[in-house]
């Protein structure tokens, strides 16, 4: 039983009617680790993620955030022990303003501000991300990038225990990739746990300590990048047996 | 004895209805509150060609349901396609449905008023009673039910064993994986939508043989239909006769044995437990 | 709480300049105007409580009647009791009470099985109350006789109307508000961020419910006999919904520009054609979806970022020469 594990998934399994979109999955993520889950398209990570932040309950199997049980409870509840995400598809908030998209997730999360103190946060927060001098814009005129970028504003703005990124980086073309995965590195470094599902292999082997590797809900590889990359079961899972 | 009787009676007219309204919500995924207009406007047509032509009710259903069948159709075409092809999803699509057939409604009720008043209507047709098991009803009743049924035996054959009504089915699961298999949805959701209104016409016919009606009596039939949709399961046609027997037996079991002005009261209750605890209906498969 | 803006304090004044102007037609005119401008407070408060829950939730809300009834009862039956404001404290209590049983039974699901639920709710608290007052009582009426007159009644609704732009506003700028319009928006993302997504609406629709349960309860002394059929009168409930959708629901004052119009034309066909009414709500409905969507409200604020962008390509244009 480790201590120092944010993150503990024991036995994660979610089944939707007849289908098994998650298998039996455990891993464990300690303090400070950025762990990258991988696998082919309809593997279960985006399940996976969903189960840890609570917008889907495991059918069986639990969910630890430091050492407390989060499996099965409400999202919101989720949030507020400490876990932040970013989704698939970008959802940033159209009514609001670019800064108040990240008050929001200052206000009701793991680490609770309000008024100055909330836009004070907000304005650091949009530097950091690289969206500085941009608070009083409407959504609207972001870019994809610049959405994204507001959206990791968010998911920080509640200074959460553990980061789910989702595929963060799809999208982006070379250079904003480059910025994209320093700015993941700055994240990493600053010591904040973070849980990235990605398909960007460079960004996997730049930045990762360890991945897990999932194929058909189940996982099939876990450990450091390299070594996980090069086990012949992987490479089946990406690229099927005969071009392995 | 009597009770359960009663309460299929009941419950056969309320399945039509409700059958009706779940293909305009199922398929269409239209929330018709103008629905129960449907019904009483039937419920005025029987009346009229019995009393001025002496048609029986039941074969005047031949000339109601293709009536009411065009009269949605039209609506479908002219008042609801639009709000269709306008809402960015379906959230929006309900809401601007549920307004748009609201107002369908007061108009509707509306020129009936004008045209008939408040008053109360009923005749007399096969109102001899009939002997069952030791108790006596209605022959009127007995006969509206046998209707109600085959109607029902029909329409659950037509959706289950003929490809049109398998197309309707497609799209009450998928309208959009519907339309990549070249089912037409626009075509289907039109069709179940006039359908849906034709059937609760045919009740609405039925319904005037031994129920005494009136021109407001609209809101409260949609109201009952809506909630035996959700009940049964949106979209299910199974589920929504299942819900509409349970809730006739359930009415006509409070109105005899606790107090008849508590109908509604115990409609509801069923209501709130069925949201409490199975908000996706007795056989729906999604939750809401 | 944000400090209030300069625009924000020039509204207040406006505001309270209006009612205060309001509250002055009673010296001049206690008759035709009184009634109508009575009937306008009335439906101002009314649709106002009600676009608190329903302009940032977009759930329509048809229980209007149900927590205005509430309101009423607890004066008619308390009358001869207690005294008049805690009466009105409690049918405010009282809708609040019913309020967040409705909510927490339909809040969670999606908003057509509330639209129904609420749909018959009038019907059925009616019901039973007839019931139980034909079960326990010898009478199905209440007599309510108090000292009170029109334009007291006015005054009154013209205080309520006063609280509920200060609360609503209070709301606005609160944690509350502020979670309600990340709903709003996009619920998943609500619920991410750590809001507790059922809990607010269910505080907010209690809200709501209190204000339009005590405005039933100010206007009990208006009927003098209280019967289930006229305080639980379903039109309260559909007239509420029109005049704030043709307002618009987007800001606190929106319903006023729904009000003002509806209550006029309404009180002419209902003198003029009576048997018209249900088609003048039908029509209403129907424009409101077609013609109106965001409400007048709405239209003007395209009007306005319309003629923006037209004055900016003429001085763009003059610029150029």
């Amino acid at each position: 039983m480790s201590k120092g594990n944010i993150l503990t998934v024991d036995g994660a399994t979610k089944t939707f009617g007849g289908l098994v979109a998650v298998r039996d999955v455990s891993f464990e993520v300690a303090e400070g680790e950025l762990l990258g889950l991988i696998g082919p398209n309809g593997s279960g990570k985006t399940t996976m993620m969903n189960l840890i932040s609570g917008a889907l309950k495991p059918s069986a199997g639990t969910i630890r955030l430091d050492g407390r049980v989060i499996s099965g409870r409400p999202a919101h509840e989720i949030a507020r022990r400490g876990v932040a995400r970013t989704f698939q598809l970008v959802r940033v908030l159209p009514g609001l303003s670019v800064r108040d998209n990240v008050v929001a997730g200052a206000v009701f999360g793991h680490s609770r501000h309000w008024g100055k103190d909330a836009e004070t946060l907000a304005e650091t927060l949009l530097e950091q991300v690289g969206l500085e001098g941009r608070g009083s814009a409407p959504v609207s005129t972001l870019t994809y990038i610049d959405q994204k970028r507001l959206e990791l504003a968010r998911a920080l703005a509640c200074n959460p225990r553990l980061l789910l990124l989702d595929e963060w980086l799809a999208g982006l073309n070379p250079s904003e990739l480059r910025i994209g995965m320093a700015l993941i590195r700055d994240l990493r470094n600053e010591g904040r746990t973070i849980v990235m599902v990605e398909h960007v292999m460079d960004a996997i082997r730049s930045l990762c300590d360890r991945c897990v590797v999932m194929s058909s809900g189940s996982k099939i590889a876990e450990g450091e990048v390299r070594a996980v990359l090069s086990q012949p079961g992987v490479i089946e899972a990406y690229l099927g047996v005969e071009d392995a | 004895m009597e009770i359960l009787i009663n309460g299929v009676v009941l419950g056969g007219t309320y399945a039509l209805i409700a059958v009706g309204l779940t293909l305009q919500y199922g398929v269409a995924r239209i929330m018709n509150l103008a629905n129960g207009e449907n019904l009483v406007l039937a419920c005025f047509g029987a009346f009229w060609l019995f009393s001025a032509f002496a048609i029986n009710p039941i074969l005047a259903i031949a000339l109601i349901a293709p009536a009411a069948f065009a009269l949605n159709w039209a609506i479908y075409r002219h008042a609801l396609q639009p709000l269709v092809r306008r809402a960015k999803n379906r959230g929006q699509l309900e809401v601007d449905s549920i307004l748009a057939t609201f107002g369908l409604m007061f108009i509707l009720q509306g020129v009936m008023l004008l045209g008939f008043g408040g008053a109360y209507f009923n005749y007399s047709f096969l109102s001899e009673p009939v002997a069952i098991l030791g108790a006596n009803y209605g022959l009127n009743r007995i006969v509206a039910l046998g209707a109600a049924l085959a109607i029902c035996g029909s329409l659950y054959a037509f959706l289950n064993f003929t490809r049109p009504g398998t197309a309707i089915r497609a799209v009450a699961v998928n309208p959009q994986a519907a339309g990549l298999v070249a089912i037409d949805v626009a075509k289907a959701s039109a069709f179940a939508f006039a359908l849906g209104g034709a059937l609760t016409a045919a009740s609405g016919a039925l319904l005037s043989t031994f129920y005494t009606f009136n021109a407001a009596m609209g809101v409260v039939f949609t109201m009952k239909a809506l909630i035996i949709v959700i009940m049964g399961g949106v979209g299910d046609v199974r589920g929504a006769i299942v819900a509409a027997l349970l809730l006739g037996l359930a009415e006509t079991a409070v109105a005899a044995l606790v107090d008849p002005g508590l109908t509604l009261a115990a409609t509801y209750l069923l209501f709130v437990l069925v949201l409490l605890f199975r908000p996706q209906g007795i056989f729906g498969r999604h939750a809401a | 709480m944000i400090r209030p803006t300069q625009s924000e304090w020039k509204l207040a004044g406006l505001a309270i300049l209006g009612l205060g102007t309001a509250a002055l037609l009673p010296v001049v005119d206690e008759g035709y105007y009184l009634s109508i401008a009575l009937n306008m407070a009335l439906y101002a408060v009314l649709c106002t409580a009600w676009t608190l829950f329903s302009g940032p939730t977009h759930y329509i809300s048809l229980a209007t009647a149900a927590f205005f009834g509430i309101g009423t009862y607890a004066v008619a039956l308390g009358i001869d009791a207690l005294p008049f404001p805690v009466l009105v404290g409690l049918g405010a209590l009282g809708a609040a009470l019913l309020a967040g049983l409705v909510g927490a039974a339909t809040l969670r699901l999606s908003g057509v099985y509330f639209v129904i639920f609420t749909l018959g709710l009038a019907e059925l608290v009616r019901q039973l109350v007839t019931w139980a007052q034909t079960s326990f009582t010898t009478s199905v009426g209440l007599y309510v006789f108090t000292d009170f007159t029109e334009k007291h009644i006015f005054w009154m609704l013209l205080a309520l109307a006063g609280a509920v732009y200060l609360i609503g506003w209070a709301v606005n700028r609160s944690r509350l508000g502020f979670a309600m319009r990340i709903i709003g928006n996009d619920e998943t993302v609500a619920r991410h961020v750590g809001i507790n997504t059922a809990r607010a609406k269910v505080a907010l629709f209690m809200l709501s419910g209190a204000f339009i349960g005590a405005t039933g309860a100010v206007l009990a002394p208006r009927f003098a006999y209280v019967e289930p059929t006229s305080a639980f009168n379903p039109m309260i409930s559909f007239q509420v919904v029109i005049m704030a959708l043709l307002g618009g629901t987007g800001r606190l004052w929106a319903p006023l520009l729904g009000v003002i119009p509806f209550t006029i034309l309404f009180d002419w066909v209902t003198a003029r054609f009576p048997n018209h009414t249900s088609l003048v709500i039908g029509f209403a409905f129907m424009a409101i979806v077609y013609l109106v969507p965001r409400g007048v409200s709405g239209l003007l604020a395209d009007i306005r970022r319309l003629s923006g962008r037209l004055r900016i390509a003429f001085a763009e244009g003059a610029g150029r020469r």
